[in-house]
């Protein structure tokens, strides 16, 4: 099977016959940000999009500003939507549904369209140092296909039609279109439809689809389900990626639910470039062909499929000629349950909100408790603003998550005589601020 | 009650739902740490986006703080969320039918 959804199998010759049908109801335009909800309907736009040699758009986080700036990228960007309101302000194309379904066999056999290995599939989007997204190009074969039947071989699972792969990632995110679309599609696995979110929901899905059954999920969901204490149907494989999991928690998962859990390393940019078996070892292993190269300071990827030499936002220690450790992120980066994003970017956004004469972003406590969540908070300068004010424009510029928690209103930045905000300076603020009022 | 019946609990009258109102706002503030007292939620404000703010992140974790007080495994869609957590009283509604403890 190519796909499930609420359990029901859809076969591959009914994907391709939608795959026909949508790429002809496609907007002339040679750009789509594909929003699908469903993740099948998104795989079906992919691949239209593909087959139509339009260029899917896929950048991080969907508000009023990030799209105004996709206008301007590619002005000749349209909406690829399966839900009647869709708030993106790009002219829309509602996904068409079939009228019958397609016969299950096809009297001269399928016709798979063929797409060139070099065909740009897809611009993703980061988010630099300035406001403005950064865009990096997806080749078809080199860059995406070649990463994911890697990544098949490297989670152990066979290059032919036999597991049923559910995620509760969304398919716009790099992550979630290697895994949860391009692996299954490449290696003939089935992908499912649902995007499941509470731990019941997980459990459901899961129950609906046959064995062998494969879960691509976030230290975030894996914290969740383990809470629920819910008895989480058999499951072959789990996956893990986006944020940094807990020995712990990684432990725990693989007990409760008699399974192997894998973790994979990787970047908007570069795509998923290694993988580790968390509970065996701390070392993380390089798929082939990509080297770690140190310089300026940093670590830089390259090689493979890999498209060019990229920058970790990470602290990494190479140990072997395909292996590494991590150390955790560099100062200025910002991961929110797996979002990403980075201090002078959020600062950026912050100080260009009309009225805000000094804001700087810093990162929270951390909770000190398993795989909690650590929050931005944000000290600020606004004489003329309140908090609700200064959010509701943030909300414009940022993913929910980056909204600073705290946001704290103060008459200056403790800045130095050369302009620079130390940290510590910073965060002594902020504590200030939020200490107790003195009892009366 | 017999004990070959259901275990869910005969769902509450409006006197019922201010208290639960109030349980979730005091169980949401502290879950999440959050800067606002619990009296301050109204029962009709927005928790998603706007209003108080709550993202996907809170929603899970208030799912579980919920679930263990109350029993409750929530299920939904994204746009049954939106419904359930539109306010505190959509929420307790919500808690109040399907609640076991």
């Amino acid at each position: 099977m190519l796909a499930y959804r609420a359990g029901a199998p859809i076969t591959a010759g009914q994907f391709l016959a939608d795959v026909e049908r949508v790429a002809a109801a496609l907007a002339p335009g040679g750009h789509v940000l594909n929003v699908c909800e469903d993740r099948y309907r998104f795989a079906v736009g992919f691949g239209a999009s593909l087959v139509a040699g339009k260029v899917s758009l896929l950048p991080s986080t969907r508000t009023p500003e990030v799209i105004a700036q996709l206008r301007r990228f590619a002005p000749d960007a349209f909406c690829l939507t399966d839900e009647r309101d869709c708030g993106v302000e790009l002219p829309r194309v509602r996904f068409p549904e079939a009228a019958t379904a397609a016969p299950s066999a096809s009297p001269g056999g399928f016709r798979v369209p063929s797409i060139d290995a070099d065909a740009r599939a897809a611009w993703v989007f980061t988010s630099g140092s300035t406001g403005t997204p950064v865009p990096h190009e997806k080749a078809f074969g080199r860059n995406l296909i070649a990463c994911v039947r890697v990544e098949a071989q490297r989670l152990g699972i066979p290059e032919r039609p036999t597991h049923a792969i559910v995620a509760t990632v969304p398919p716009q995110h790099m992550y979630g279109l290697e895994s949860s679309v391009l692996m299954p599609l490449s290696n003939g696995h089935a992908l499912v439809a649902e995007r499941p979110f509470y731990p019941a929901d997980i459990c459901a899905v899961l129950e609906a689809v046959p064995r062998p059954r494969v879960l691509i999920t976030t230290p975030l969901h894996l914290r969740a389900l383990m809470a629920s204490g819910l008895a989480v149907p058999a499951t072959d494989l789990i996956v893990s990626a986006t944020a940094p999991l807990p020995g712990q928690l990684a432990s725990e998962v693989e007990e409760r639910c008699a399974t192997r859990l894998l973790e994979i390393y990787g970047t908007t940019e570069t795509g998923t470039i290694a993988a580790r078996r968390t509970t065996q070892t701390p070392e993380w292993r390089l798929w082939p062909g990509v080297r770690l190269e140190p310089r300026d300071g940093a670590t830089f990827a390259r090689g493979g499929h890999v498209a060019q030499p990229m920058r970790l936002l990470d602290v990494l220690e190479v140990t072997g000629s395909e292996r590494f450790l991590l150390h955790g992120r560099i100062a200025d980066l910002v991961n929110i349950a797996g979002k990403r994003s980075s201090l002078a970017y959020l600062n950026h956004q912050l100080n260009s909100i009309p009225g805000v004469i000094d804001g700087a972003f810093f990162h929270g406590d951390s909770p000190g408790t398993d795989a909690a969540v650590t929050r931005v908070g944000a000290c600020v300068v606004a004489p003329g603003l309140d908090a609700a004010a200064i959010n509701a424009e943030l909300r414009r510029r940022l993913d929910p998550v980056f909204l600073p928690r705290p946001l704290l209103l103060v008459a200056s930045l403790p800045r130095t005589s050369t302009g620079k905000l130390p940290e510590a300076a910073l965060r002594s603020l902020a504590a200030a601020q939020q200490k107790p009022p003195a009892a009366e | 009650m017999p004990d070959n019946v259901s275990p869910l609990r005969q769902p509450a009258g409006s006197a019922g739902i201010e208290t639960l109102t109030r349980e979730l706002a005091g169980l949401i503030v502290e879950a999440l740490n959050l800067e606002i007292p619990a009296a301050d939620i109204g029962p009709d404000q927005a928790l998603y986006g706007e209003g108080l703010g709550l993202d996907s992140i809170d929603i899970l974790e208030i799912a579980l703080v919920v679930s263990k007080q109350y029993g409750v495994q929530l299920r939904a869609d994204s746009e049954e969320n939106t419904r359930i957590f539109a306010s505190l009283r959509q929420l307790a509604e919500y808690v109040n039918v399907n609640r076991t403890r």
